[in-house]
C-alpha cells in the first residue's frame, strides 16, 4: 500500500473515464436543450423581423390617421384603431372594479373552505374558456337576451367576461404581498375592514394591480374572435382623425378584426399594408406588455418590506 | 412577540370599537352612514368575489340552453356525436361533428408534439442551467411569446409559414393541419414553459442537494431526480397546453383551410398532415356570422361549443387539481 502523501496532488483530482463519460453527457444534454429553447425564439425573431422589414414600406404616419379607401386596399387604418381603444376601454371599465374587487375577496376575506376552493376554480377555468365560446354566450346574454344587438356595448362586455381572471389573479397576487403586520397595525387602532383595505391595502399594492389591468389591456386589444361576432365590423364610414366616431350602441371597427378580414376576405390586398396592419397590431399589444413587465420588475426592485 | 399575540385577538373586535368611538364624536347619524359604507363595500366585495362562479355557470347555462334544442329538432344526438358529415347549409341540412373533433384533435396532437419538448426542455433550461440574468430574459421572451396576438400568429401562419410549407413539402396550398398545429404549437409554448418551470421549482432543493452530494453531474440529477419528482406538474404543464390548443380559435381559423369534409380516408386510419382540416372552433367562427338566431344551424352551433366548454373544461379542471396537488404537498 502507497502513503496517500506519495500520490502527487494533481492525480487525486484527476477525473476517472466514468466521470468524463458524465461530464460528456452533460454537456450533450445541455447543448440539446439549448438549441430546443433556440428552436422556439429563432421563429418568433424571425417572424418579428420579417413582420418589421414587409411592414416598413407602408408604416407612415398618414397610414396611421387616414381612413381606409378604395375598399380597404389605400389608405389606413385610423377607425379600427379608435375602435379597438372604445372596446378595450368600455371592457376595461367593467372588468377592472369587479375583478380588483374579486381579488380583494380572495385574498382578505376569504376563508380556507370550499367556497374559496370553489372560486379559485372558476378562475382557473375562465381563463381557461376558448375565446369563440366567449363569444357564443355574448351573442345569448348581451346580443339577444339583453337585446343590446351587434354593438360596441355587447363586444366590450363579452371582452370584460374574458379580461376578468386576468385582473383577479394579478389583484391577488399583488395583495398578497402587502404584509399581515401592516393591517394587522391598522385594525389595531380601531379602523375597519374596508378602512384598512382602502388606506393601506390598497395604496401598498396599487402597483402590482395596475400590472394585471395592463395586462387585461393587451389581451383585450388582441382579441377578435369574442367581437367579430358581437360587435365588430368590416367597414364603417368615420371621418379622417375624428376621435369619437363612435356610439356604443352601434358596431365599430376594430384592428384585430381588421386584421382578419385583410388577410383573408380583401382581394388585392397590398402586402406592405397586411404587414402594416399586423405590426400595429403588434406593437398596441406589446408596448402595453412591456410596461407591466417593466413596471413589475421595478416594483420588485423598490419594494420597502 | 406579545404584541402579535394580542393583535390577532383584537381584530374581530375592531370594527364595533372603532364605531362606538366615531359614535361618540360625530353624533349616531354619522355613525350610521359610516357603518351603512361599510356594510356596503364589504357586501359588494363578497359580491364580486363570487363573480366568477356566476361567470362561469351562466357561461355554460346560456351556451346550454341555446344549444339542448338542437336535439328536438328532428336531428338525434346520434347524428350529432356519432356521424361525420357537417353541411349545414345544404337542401338536407346534417350536423355530425366527428370530422370537427377529429380536425381538432388532428391540430391538437401536432401542435403538442412541438409545444411539449420544446417547451419542457425550455423550462429544466430556464430553471437548472441559466444564470439568474439570462433567466429573467428568456422569461421575458416567453411572455412575448405569450402576448402576441391569436390573429396575427393566424395571420404569420396565413402569409408566412404557408408558403414556406408550400417551397418545402410540395403540398398544394400552404394552409393545411401542419400549419395551424407548428402555429399552435408555437402558441401553447409560454403555457407549457411557465407550468413546467414551476413544476420544477416546487422541487425541494434538498434532492438536489442530496443528488450533487452523491456526485451525480447536474443533468444527471435532472434525468433521475427532478424528473421523477415533477412528474405530475410537467404532466399538468402538458394537459394545459392541451387545453389551450382545444380552444385556440382565429389561428386555427385562419390557418387549417377549413375543409369541413372527414380528414381520414373510410377504413385506412390515417391523417395526413398537409391536408386541410375543420375544427370545431374555427367551424363556430366562420359560421356563427351568418346563421339566423334560434333556427337550427344556430342551435347546432351553440351545442357544438357546449361540447368545446365541456372539453376544456374537464382539460383544465384535471391541470388544475393536478397542480394544487402538487402545491398541497409542498
Amino acid at each position: 500500500m502507497s502513503d496517500p502523501a506519495d500520490i502527487p496532488a494533481k492525480a487525486l483530482f484527476v477525473a476517472t473515464p466514468a466521470v468524463r463519460r458524465r461530464l460528456r453527457s452533460q454537456r450533450v444534454a445541455v447543448v440539446c436543450l439549448s438549441l430546443a429553447s433556440l428552436a422556439i425564439f429563432l421563429p418568433l425573431a424571425a417572424v418579428l423581423i420579417g413582420l418589421v422589414k414587409k411592414a416598413l414600406p407602408a408604416l407612415t404616419w398618414e397610414f396611421i390617421v387616414d381612413v381606409p379607401r378604395k375598399g380597404m386596399t389605400a389608405g389606413g387604418i385610423w377607425p379600427a384603431l379608435v375602435g379597438t381603444l372604445y372596446f378595450v376601454t368600455l371592457s376595461l371599465l367593467a372588468a377592472a372594479p369587479i375583478g380588483i374587487l374579486a381579488g380583494i375577496y380572495l385574498n382578505e376575506f376569504a376563508r380556507d373552505n370550499w367556497l374559496t376552493r370553489v372560486i379559485n376554480l372558476a378562475v382557473v377555468n375562465l381563463s381557461g374558456v376558448p375565446s369563440i365560446v366567449h363569444a357564443l354566450f355574448g351573442v345569448a346574454a348581451f346580443v339577444i337576451m339583453l337585446r343590446w344587438g351587434q354593438s360596441i356595448r355587447a363586444a366590450s362586455a363579452t371582452l370584460a367576461v374574458m379580461v376578468l381572471p386576468v385582473i383577479i389573479v394579478a389583484t391577488k397576487e399583488a395583495l398578497s404581498a402587502v404584509p399581515r403586520s401592516f393591517r394587522e397595525a391598522c385594525w389595531n387602532v380601531g379602523a375597519t375592514r374596508w378602512q384598512t383595505i382602502r388606506t393601506v391595502v390598497l395604496p401598498n399594492s396599487i402597483g402590482g394591480i395596475l400590472t394585471g389591468v395592463i395586462l387585461a389591456v393587451s389581451r383585450a386589444a388582441g382579441e377578435t374572435a369574442p367581437i367579430m361576432v358581437t360587435g365588430a365590423i368590416f367597414y364603417k364610414v368615420v371621418a379622417r382623425g375624428d376621435l369619437f366616431p363612435y356610439s356604443i350602441n352601434e358596431q365599430g371597427m376594430a384592428l384585430s378584426y381588421h386584421l382578419y378580414q385583410i388577410s383573408r376576405n380583401v382581394p388585392n390586398m397590398p402586402e406592405s399594408m397586411l404587414y402594416a396592419t399586423a405590426l400595429v397590431l403588434v406593437v398596441f399589444v406589446l408596448a402595453f406588455n412591456s410596461v407591466a413587465t417593466v413596471l413589475r420588475v421595478r416594483l420588485r426592485r423598490r419594494k420597502k418590506w | 412577540m406579545a404584541s402579535t399575540a394580542t393583535s390577532s385577538l383584537t381584530v374581530p373586535a375592531g370594527s364595533a370599537r372603532a364605531a362606538h368611538r366615531l359614535a361618540g364624536v360625530r353624533g349616531v347619524w354619522w355613525r350610521r352612514f359610516w357603518l351603512l359604507r361599510e356594510w356596503a363595500m364589504v357586501g359588494l366585495i363578497k359580491l364580486c368575489g363570487i363573480s366568477s362562479i356566476l361567470f362561469v355557470t351562466a357561461i355554460f347555462l346560456f351556451i346550454l340552453c341555446e344549444g339542448l334544442p338542437f336535439l328536438r329538432m328532428g336531428h338525434g344526438i346520434h347524428e350529432f356525436f356519432a356521424t361525420s358529415d357537417w353541411y349545414p347549409t345544404s337542401q338536407n341540412p346534417t350536423f355530425g361533428i366527428l370530422s370537427l373533433m377529429v380536425g381538432t384533435g388532428a391540430v391538437t396532437i401536432l401542435a403538442m408534439l412541438f409545444a411539449v419538448p420544446f417547451g419542457l426542455a425550455t423550462a429544466v433550461l430556464i430553471s437548472e442551467f441559466c444564470s439568474r440574468r439570462v433567466r429573467e430574459t428568456l422569461k421575458i421572451v416567453v411572455e412575448l411569446l405569450a402576448a402576441v396576438p391569436s390573429v396575427v400568429w393566424g395571420f404569420i401562419g396565413l402569409k408566412m409559414l404557408g408558403p414556406v410549407i408550400v417551397r418545402f413539402t410540395g403540398a398544394d396550398t400552404g394552409v393545411n393541419a401542419l400549419n395551424a398545429g407548428l402555429i399552435v404549437g408555437l402558441m401553447s409554448v409560454p403555457i407549457v414553459v411557465s407550468i413546467g418551470e414551476d413544476a420544477l421549482r416546487a422541487v425541494p432543493d434538498t434532492f438536489r442537494e442530496a443528488a450533487e452530494a452523491l456526485g451525480a453531474t447536474r443533468w444527471q440529477m435532472v434525468r433521475k431526480v427532478l424528473f421523477p419528482a415533477a412528474r405530475s406538474g410537467l404532466l399538468a404543464a402538458a394537459l394545459l397546453g392541451v387545453g389551450r390548443a382545444i380552444g385556440e380559435t382565429m389561428a386555427v381559423l385562419m390557418c387549417t383551410g377549413q375543409s369541413i369534409a372527414m380528414p381520414i380516408d373510410g377504413a385506412f386510419p390515417y391523417l395526413h398532415p398537409l391536408s386541410s382540416v375543420g375544427t370545431m372552433t374555427a367551424t363556430i367562427a366562420s359560421e356563427l356570422g351568418e346563421v339566423e338566431a334560434g333556427g337550427l344551424h344556430y342551435r347546432a352551433l351553440f351545442l357544438l361549443g357546449s361540447v368545446l366548454f365541456l372539453m376544456t373544461f374537464i382539460v383544465n379542471l384535471t391541470a388544475d387539481l393536478i397542480v394544487r396537488g402538487i402545491r398541497g404537498k409542498k
